[in-house]
């Protein structure tokens, strides 16, 4: 007989695991998908913490707003899909209106538009990164899918709206963000392959006519993508150093707080956007690997969360909450080692910042609830 | 599945949602594929290059500026030091806009406003990362201002440096000069290497000329910065360990002067702030001991850096005070020749020991009207050579200025050092001129100035017309004379030591040149008559000699101003006093045994014996032992 057994036949309470996993089906959680998060924060604010200097005020704020987003995430896994669904229109129309307010009204901040000032202060196009594919994901849970051509267009419009608005801000990053969550919606779908090839085509004058609204440090941005060099001091800067950091880390870093890039300053918005260049600078191919695997797990668990899912919206939603998760590592990582032009976007879970956070973090609380407030039926 | 059914057909629904999931992971496993391929290229691949990168982004090399070289005089007590002061830097390369910054530090003012246009010029031409000194010696409160305004200034932080300084302030001012902050000549001029972290070099006097020795050269220190370039202390061992060697500066050679701090000071102040100049050297070995010219200013204020109005003071000073008039300035040396022309007309023949000249109180050429007039309007009576010369008789040298001729005048003149460069070991010297009819020739376009007329040759004959001289050439001529004709190159460095061994070098010495003179009689009868200038019974320098401990000799002057110094305004209150006679004096002591020789001019001093001749007799108490400060 082994040691637990044996205390489990003399203890007069239940076994404390049992208890435990009781407790976090009650509250609707998902054991894997918190572990993953919980991971990932912790060997981000174990990144931030050197990145910021040692800053140690930076780092208990840093906590707090996961704590914040966390309490968010569990509040959002208690709504039942169902709920979620019905009140998905409303919630699509309150985000419109907010970005019209913030059009109108919102607060300036380095030369942009975003934020919205109603008691706190916040940026309305957060909350629209879960709007979109929610109001996607609603228009399609009732029609067979894939969707008709019709049935795209009105999708697209959907989608148009408030990205357009969003990239009037002016906050392309983020609208280009909200645009892909919506069409990744549309993908999981099943929208077909010919189609998309086509819209793929259109795409290339699309872009060229886009270059042509760009505003100028918008264009800056990708030429300097191409060529960082060409100014080094200017835009190309936070490439050159974001490089530069990364690959002095070699396979195992300089070690946790031994990053000059980091530490000396080098590297600009060291503990906001640029922060996967510190963590390749500190801890090397080693560490990057490790936070990309971990990244992989969250994504993976949510993309499992997505199959099981029960019903159309909940499906599509799970999906495109996973993948535009994926979207955001992506590209902040592709970004910060000079692969795609320095857009801000932040590394998900890792990065300094409050709004974002609290938005992920729902996100997953969705993931959360689909998945526990599942009908436990055969098919 | 039915394109007229509405209904919903869940399973197919799933088949395609869970086929288009593997797709959609596909696609993320190659996008993050793609992502970890940059990954290996930067950090394995690349690593090399980027680690160098990175160690180029922090360590920059600092120039470590080499300790200045004292000088010292010849009893080893400092003219020259380095004193500790903070100064205000800026490093150009770490500033983003260098006339911001500029203007909100003179809107504090820590600098000057009309000094921006210059500060911007050096932040253009200095070398990289190297520091514009903006202020060279900050005081407490400044330094604790701009300490809390720090933050605003990137770029611009304050430094311990040595800065130089001259405790005697204005008392060798001219002699061995100042250092003055590097200019953007200077910058192109000097090596870059050495002057890598310079804020200053020699301008004038010893400074400028011994620049070479006493500069030293840099060192570099690598130190750890952070992006604008602050230095950062290193926490860590690891950034420490990974430093290259640091290599210390060498400081510059001290220079020992052959000047003397008692003697330039008993020089100065028998000046008494007059314009005019003193220069006493050993005549046996040319050692310049003591060189005044006055009024002199203070050389720390090019040191530490004056202010624009201070240096338009110094620079519109009627009274010429940055004038060097020991070398640069000319004077026409008046009846101080007469003892050399004497000896020049004795070994030529146009005179000897016993002729006499009847002294009338004026000189006519044959044919002229015109009346050369002696000093003495009712003449000297009958003199010989040595009563000319003891009496400062013009007539006598106006007779044999015809026989002896200018050309001759010219040769020996010349040999006495007068009318050309005496080669002393500072630079800026004026040759003045000794007249001859090539001179005449060479410096006059007009043919009938370049005629050489007669009545040009009788001026000469005391000193006067074309004839120029610096006083630092009548002192050498003075030591010639006290000498017997050894004509000593002066020098005012006597020795180079290096700091590190102590080892001192010895400046070379060219042997003297000798002023041939056939018969020694003529030597004794010119030095005697110059001995009686001062102690004999008519001497003219009778009233400074009569009575001294030692016996001395010595010849007055008396220059007529025909222009005024170089770069005099017009003036009108100024004009009776700055037009009257110029005062010379040349001596030297002991008479038997000479130590000292000197020269004096004061400016519009009007009488050589009465207002040189004093200064000349106070330098030579002093060096003899029985000045006013003797005891000391």
């Amino acid at each position: 007989m082994r040691l637990s057994d044996t205390q489990r036949l003399f203890s007069s309470r239940p076994a404390p695991v049992r208890d435990f996993s009781d407790v976090m089906r009650r509250l609707h959680i998902d054991g894997p998908l918190l572990s993953g998060i919980l991971l990932v924060s912790f060997f981000g604010l174990f990144v931030l913490y050197s990145a910021s200097g040692e800053n140690e005020r930076l780092l208990v704020n840093q906590a707090i707003r996961l704590g914040v987003a966390l309490v968010a995430m569990i509040i959002v896994a208690q709504l039942p899909p169902d709920f979620l669904r019905r009140w998905t229109p409303w919630g699509y129309l309150a985000g419109l209106l907010l970005l019209v307010l913030v059009l109108t009204k919102g607060d300036v901040g380095q030369g942009a538009r975003r934020w919205l000032d109603i008691g706190i202060r916040f940026q309305p196009s957060e909350a629209m990164k879960l709007a979109v594919p929610m109001m996607t994901a609603w228009f399609l849970h009732d029609r067979q899918i894939p969707p008709k051509i019709g049935q795209l267009a009105v999708i697209a419009v959907l989608i148009a709206i408030p990205t357009i608005m969003i990239a009037k801000q002016p906050d392309l990053g983020t609208a280009l963000l909200i645009a892909a969550s919506g069409i990744i919606v549309i993908i999981l779908a099943g929208m077909s392959f010919k189609l998309m090839f086509g819209l793929g085509v259109l795409a290339v004058p699309g872009a060229l006519g886009l270059w042509h609204f760009m505003k100028d440090y918008q264009k800056q941005r990708v030429l300097t993508l191409f060529n960082p060099d060409s100014d080094p001091l200017g835009a190309g800067y936070n490439i050159i150093q974001s490089k530069i950091a990364i690959g002095s880390g070699g396979l195992f870093g300089k070690g946790w707080t031994n990053g000059s890039q980091a530490h000396l300053e080098f590297l600009p918005e060291r503990h906001t956007d640029f922060i996967f260049a510190v963590l390749g600078e500190e801890f090397g191919l080693l560490g990057v690997m490790g936070l990309l695997v971990l990244y992989m797990f969250v994504i993976g668990r949510g993309l499992y969360i997505a199959v099981q899912a029960h019903d159309t919206y909940s499906r599509l939603l799970a999906g495109s909450i996973s993948l535009t998760f994926l979207v955001y590592v992506f590209v902040n990582t592709a970004m910060v080692t000079g692969i795609v032009p320095v857009v801000g976007v932040p590394l998900p879970l890792v990065s300094f910042g409050g709004t974002s956070m609290v938005t992920l973090m729902a996100g997953f609380g969705i993931l959360m609830s689909i998945h526990s407030h599942r009908k436990l039926l055969p098919h | 599945m039915s394109l007229l059914s509405p209904i919903k057909d869940h399973h197919s629904e799933r088949r395609m949602f869970i086929g288009r999931v593997v797709l959609a992971s596909f696609v993320s496993f190659f996008l993050l594929s793609v992502v970890i391929a940059r990954l290996v290229q930067l950090q394995v691949f690349d690593h090399e290059l980027f680690a160098e990168k990175s160690q180029g982004n922090r360590v920059r090399i600092q120039a470590v500026p080499p300790i200045r070289g004292l000088i010292f005089d010849r009893k080893g007590r400092v003219i020259a030091e380095n004193m500790p002061a903070y100064q205000l830097e800026l490093i150009p390369e770490q500033v983003d806009d260098i006339d911001d910054t500029l203007n909100r530090l003179a809107a504090i003012n820590l600098i000057q406003a009309a000094e921006i246009p210059r500060f911007k010029a050096l932040s253009g031409s200095s070398q990289r990362f190297k520091p514009v000194t903006l202020k060279f010696r900050m005081t407490e409160q400044e330094i604790a201002d701009f300490a809390i305004q720090r933050p605003r200034f990137p770029g611009v932080d304050f430094q311990p440096r040595l800065v130089r300084h001259y405790p005697y302030d204005d008392l060798f001012a001219h002699a061995v000069g100042y250092v003055g902050p590097l200019d953007t000549n200077d910058v192109q001029r000097l090596d870059p290497a050495r002057y890598a972290g310079s804020s200053h070099t020699g301008k004038t006097g010893v400074e400028f000329s011994f620049e070479n020795d006493l500069h030293g050269n840099a060192g570099f220190r690598h130190l750890i910065t952070n992006a604008r370039g602050r230095h950062v202390v290193a926490n860590t061992t690891e950034l420490l360990d990974s430093l290259p060697v640091d290599q210390n500066a060498t400081p510059g050679f001290n220079v020992h002067l052959s000047l003397d701090l008692d003697l330039q000071r008993a020089a100065y102040n028998a000046l008494e702030g007059r314009r005019g100049a003193v220069v006493a050297l050993d005549p046996n070995s040319g050692d310049i001991l003591a060189m005044v010219s006055s009024p002199s200013f203070d050389p720390n204020l090019f040191a530490v850096g004056m202010s624009t109005q201070q240096y338009n003071e110094l620079q519109n000073d009627l009274d010429l005070p940055l004038f060097d008039r020991v070398i640069r300035g000319t004077y026409p040396p008046g009846s101080t020749i007469k003892p050399m022309l004497a000896l020049a007309a004795l070994e030529t023949g146009a005179t000897n020991l016993t002729r006499k000249s009847v002294c009338i109180g004026y000189f006519q050429l044959p044919g002229d009207e015109h009346r050369y007039r002696d000093w003495k309007p009712q003449g000297h009576g009958r003199v010989n050579l040595h009563d000319a010369i003891e009496q400062s008789c013009d007539v006598y040298f106006f007779e044999i200025s015809g026989v002896l001729g200018i050309d001759n005048m010219h040769e020996y003149l010349t040999r006495f050092g007068l009318g050309s460069a005496s080669g002393v070991d500072i630079l800026g010297e004026r040759a003045g001129v000794v007249p001859s009819r090539e001179w005449k020739r060479q410096n006059f376009r007009d043919r009938d100035n370049q005629r050489w007329y007669h009545g040009e040759t009788v001026i000469a004959s005391i000193g006067q017309g074309f004839m120029l001289t610096t006083p630092l050439q009548l002192a050498v001529a003075a030591g010639t004379l006290a000498t017997r004709g050894s004509h000593q190159r002066p020098h005012l460095v006597a020795a180079i030591e290096d700091p590190l061994s102590g080892e001192h070098t010895l400046l070379e010495r060219e042997p003297p040149e000798e002023v041939a003179i056939s018969n020694v009689e003529y030597w004794d009868e010119v030095l005697a008559a110059m001995h009686d200038v001062m102690q004999g019974p008519r001497g003219t320098a009778r009233a400074v000699g009569t009575g001294a401990a030692y016996t001395m000799a010595g010849k007055s002057g008396t220059a007529q101003v025909v222009t005024v110094a170089q770069g005099v305004k017009y003036d009108e209150l100024e004009l009776e006093e700055r037009q009257r006679d110029h005062a010379l004096f040349i001596a030297f002591a002991p008479f038997d045994n000479p130590q000292i020789a000197v020269a004096v001019i004061v400016e519009n001093g009007e009488s050589g014996s009465g207002v040189a001749a004093p200064i000349a007799k106070a330098v030579m108490d002093q060096y003899l032992g029985y000045g006013k400060n003797a005891t000391q």
